[in-house]
């Protein structure tokens, strides 16, 4: 199993991605939704894991899915955001993605 | 979050499933037969239920990947091109599982199968028991209720030997 994206996802903010098809920047967003099954052990070890995020950055976006019902945690292209939501699911996460407005 | 349940009773059980072996680079197992034979079987009921990934009981582990409505299309184009890839993974999953599930010790990659295995039947008996979020923590009643309550405990350990090895 191969996570070739992870450079990609892990890329330091401030970097501006393009959508190669409609020329706009950063124009989707990927969110993980609460849900009342998944532990919170669980879902910090994966963020971490699938977009490098330190253990702080991992655990307050996780606080913030169990607090707030939800939590942004990638931005990109269509195909990237397609592409970190598969690796979410693949995972057990509830993870939807949408424009970016 | 699914926290309730797991954390009140798993005390009960102090031993560590999982430990880190340097030496090896493996993670060493401590379980009895029965309890391997109970995850066995698990497993072979996932991989079973994974024939019918659009049955309503396995909803959790493929939801839409688009938040809104006006997304339809790009929906389906999603299902139709990732969710065979997505059935796949699990059921390789499961069979490592299997595979490795009368050894004594589990290299990185069997351990990150177990973490994902178990949890995606945590969320299938989950979405079966129909586990909400404020329920409060009680002693399970039905074997469905003790699989769902062990693997919680199962995936606390296999977590807590991933992030401290």
């Amino acid at each position: 199993m191969t996570y070739g994206f992870k450079a990609a996802s892990s890329a330091p903010v401030g970097i501006v991605e393009t959508d190669s098809l409609t020329g706009t920047s950063l124009p989707w967003k990927v969110i993980v939704w609460n849900d009342p099954v998944n532990l919170m052990s669980y879902v910090t070890f994966v963020l971490q894991k699938l977009f490098g995020y330190s253990k702080e950055r991992a655990e307050k976006l996780m606080l913030d899915v169990h607090h707030k019902g939800k939590a942004v945690v990638s931005h990109g292209p269509r195909e990237k955001a397609e592409m970190d939501v598969f690796r979410l699911h693949e995972h057990g996460l509830w993870a939807t993605m949408e424009h970016d407005n | 979050m699914g926290d309730n349940g797991a954390r009140q009773l798993i005390p009960r059980f102090s031993s560590r499933t999982f430990k880190w072996d340097a030496k090896t680079a493996t993670y060493r197992i401590a379980l009895d037969d029965g309890l391997r034979n109970v995850l066995g079987e698990l497993m072979s009921q996932l991989l079973a239920l994974l024939d019918d990934p659009g049955a309503p009981v396995m909803h959790r582990l493929f939801p839409p990947a688009y938040s809104q409505q006006t997304d339809l299309e790009r929906q389906e184009e999603y299902r139709r091109l990732m969710q065979d890839d997505l059935v796949e993974r699990h059921r390789d999953e499961c069979r490592t599982v299997i595979a490795s599930l009368a050894g004594k010790s589990l290299d990185e990659g069997q351990m990150l199968a177990w973490v994902k295995a178990v949890n995606s039947m945590r969320l299938v008996l989950g979405t079966y028991l129909d586990v909400q979020e404020d329920d409060p923590p009680r002693k399970p009643e039905t074997p469905e209720e003790s699989a769902y309550l062990w693997l919680s405990f199962l995936l606390e350990e296999s977590v807590e030997a991933l992030s401290h090895k």
